[in-house]
């Protein structure tokens, strides 16, 4: 196996964990982590399957990557945001047991 | 000149975003007219541009794609642009009455907008693959941002649930991308498809885009968060929701579908979409015509009425794509006065629910008027834009002998006019309306002007279609084209 397989595998084997992980738990917190490690398996696929370049590595996918964590970053920062406005107003941090779409007001 | 024009388009209201968040709150009024007003004018450069010459690509300061950012303006991104442009304009004008600049919430509010104008405007000209993906994220989080900006505990939960689904969607998309360029080393959206075969991976990685574009216009069985987030926002903001935010995902998959795989063998794939906007139109209005709330009731009619831009998939002729793109125009105008209007009722009576609404339009004629009107659009009733994209899908449907899509489209229409007349004959022929005839009138104000003034463009879009048709004739994919 060489290591761009290796790095494939990876990926999907994370993507695997981010996928169960925000189907699974409930707590908003733990699904915030699970859509990050989904994140970060597209960024190693992504690096991975870009070949080199007459032998030096393709610098475009290392710059999509950099601009894809910024984003991963400021999208999580407002996910907490909101999460801790959710909690402040009604002192759960999941969305489990509400009255279904639009049925409160 | 197109070049500066169109950057202005993006960056001004980018930039009055950005002035308003650091200047002083007085400034507030001054920087929203800056934000809005030139861009009508501004856009008359790059519709001169289209109109003499068809198509102009524009390379952001010199730095070509991969790393750069360019743009293709075209006859249909440029009617996206003009869409984009005159809802907003118009939704604004009730924004300045509901958010009125020297509230509170106006400094939360206003920048937002501003953010969501510019990156809406930025993603229908963007003519690569991953600075989608980055006017998508903008579109998204500043979507959700106004959903929440109340803060009230109904809209922070469905803006929550529309966050995650909408980041798993990017996420979706992103993966696309990643294999997408691991198998061609290009990004350009009009350039991929000389270097795209229709091989397994690549499919796999089309499909994965098409579906994360799919939650993120809603579009059934994937728009379960569609109904609580848009129900819940505040008013100008339901109206942009419906009437663009979900339009611009499905542009993105028109032009996937028809840009970069447009000479592939699609059939089955595409009876699949048709069949899924087809369950949307039938799922949607039913679940309208149960909700007990106005805004819900829209909310739903949104999710039928995204189904007739799928069929443009199975039927793919000149007709269909004149046809979907109509639909966009009349419903994006029809929509969004439904909810202004349903928005002035609620600040109104203090409650949407339909058994508060009887009789409310004596109290609200306007409101009910505008919401009427908008009405006749949705259902296709003549004359109106709506009929008009009607009759357009049932012409191409007939062209093709695809009775199946000519059922649809036509019984579809009695659909809409279930569950819009339930809530007319609430509000109107209600027994209970002449206990309540004493009711003062509510003096008519900005706020009810702006859902008139969208409801009668979407019925006069049943008289001036020539030039939105022409122009749609002359933006036709390259696989279409006649």
């Amino acid at each position: 196996m060489d290591n761009a397989a290796l790095y494939v595998l990876a990926a999907a084997v994370l993507f695997g964990v981010g996928v169960y992980g925000l189907i699974v738990s409930a707590h908003l917190m733990r699904k915030l982590f699970a859509i990050n490690i989904m994140g970060n398996a597209i960024f190693i696929l992504m690096v991975a399957v870009a070949g080199p370049i007459d032998g030096a590595p393709d610098p475009v996918p290392q710059a999509l990557v950099l601009t894809g964590i910024v984003i991963a970053v400021s999208a999580t920062a407002f996910a907490l945001a909101l999460m801790v406005r959710l909690y402040q107003e009604t002192g759960r941090a999941t969305l489990a047991d509400d009255n279904g779409p639009g049925n409160d007001d | 000149m197109t070049t500066e024009a169109l950057a202005l388009i993006v960056f001004v209201p980018l930039l009055v975003a950005a002035g308003m968040v650091v200047l002083p709150r007085s400034w507030l009024g001054l920087l929203i007219r800056i934000g809005l007003l030139p861009l009508p004018f501004l856009l008359l450069i790059p519709t001169m541009e289209v109109v003499d010459n068809g198509a102009y690509r524009v390379v952001l300061a010199g730095h070509d794609s991969p790393l750069g950012i360019v743009w293709l303006l075209d006859p249909l991104s440029l009617l996206m642009l003009w869409l984009n442009v005159g809802i907003t304009l118009l939704v604004s004008l009730h924004a300045s009455f509901s958010f009125p600049p020297s509230d509170q919430p106006a400094r939360r509010f206003w920048p937002l907008w501003l953010i969501l104008f510019a990156s809406m405007n930025a993603l229908v000209l963007s003519a690569d693959l991953f600075n989608i993906y980055v006017t998508l994220e903008l579109v998204t989080l500043a979507a959700i941002g106004l959903i929440a900006v109340e803060g009230k505990p109904a809209a922070l939960r469905a803006a929550m649930r529309y966050l995650l689904l909408a980041l798993m969607a990017s996420l979706l998309y992103l993966l696309g991308v990643g294999l997408i360029y691991g198998q061609t080393g290009v990004l350009d959206l009009y350039l991929i498809a000389e270097h795209l075969e229709p091989a397994w991976l690549t499919i796999t990685a089309l499909a994965l885009m098409i579906v994360g574009l799919l939650i993120k216009s809603a579009i059934f069985p994937l728009h379960a968060w569609l109904p609580a987030a848009h129900g819940n926002a505040p008013g100008p903001v339901s109206a942009i929701l419906s009437a663009m935010v979900v339009k611009v995902s499905v542009y993105i998959i028109w032009r996937l579908w028809f840009w970069t795989a447009g000479d592939w063998d699609l059939d089955s794939a595409a009876t699949l979409m048709g069949i899924l906007g087809g369950l949307a139109i039938v799922y949607g209005s039913v679940a309208a015509l149960v909700q007990q709330r106005l805004k819900m009731i829209i909310a739903y009619s949104t999710v039928a009425q995204l189904g007739y831009l799928m069929l443009l998939f199975p039927l793919a002729s000149t007709l269909a794509f004149q046809a979907a793109s109509y639909h966009l125009v009349s419903h994006g105008m029809a929509k969004a006065a439904m909810f202004l209007a349903a928005a002035n009722i609620l600040r109104s009576v203090g409650s949407d629910r339909l058994s508060r609404l009887a009789g409310i339009d004596q109290r609200l004629p306007l409101d009910v008027f505008a919401l009427a009107l908008a009405g006749v659009s949705i259902m296709g009733l003549p004359p109106s834009g709506g009929f008009l994209a009607k009759w357009l899908f049932l012409e191409a449907a007939r062209e093709q002998e695809a009775w199946g899509w000519l059922v649809l489209v036509a019984a579809s229409g009695l659909l809409a006019a279930a569950y819009l007349f339930r809530v007319l004959a609430v509000m109107c022929l209600h027994p209970r309306r002449r206990l309540r005839s004493d009711r003062r009138r509510r003096a008519p104000n900005l706020a009810s002007v702006a859902a008139i003034l969208l409801a009668v463009g979407a019925i006069v879009a049943g008289f001036a279609s020539a030039p939105v048709l022409d122009l749609v004739a002359a933006g036709l994919p390259p696989g279409l084209a006649p």
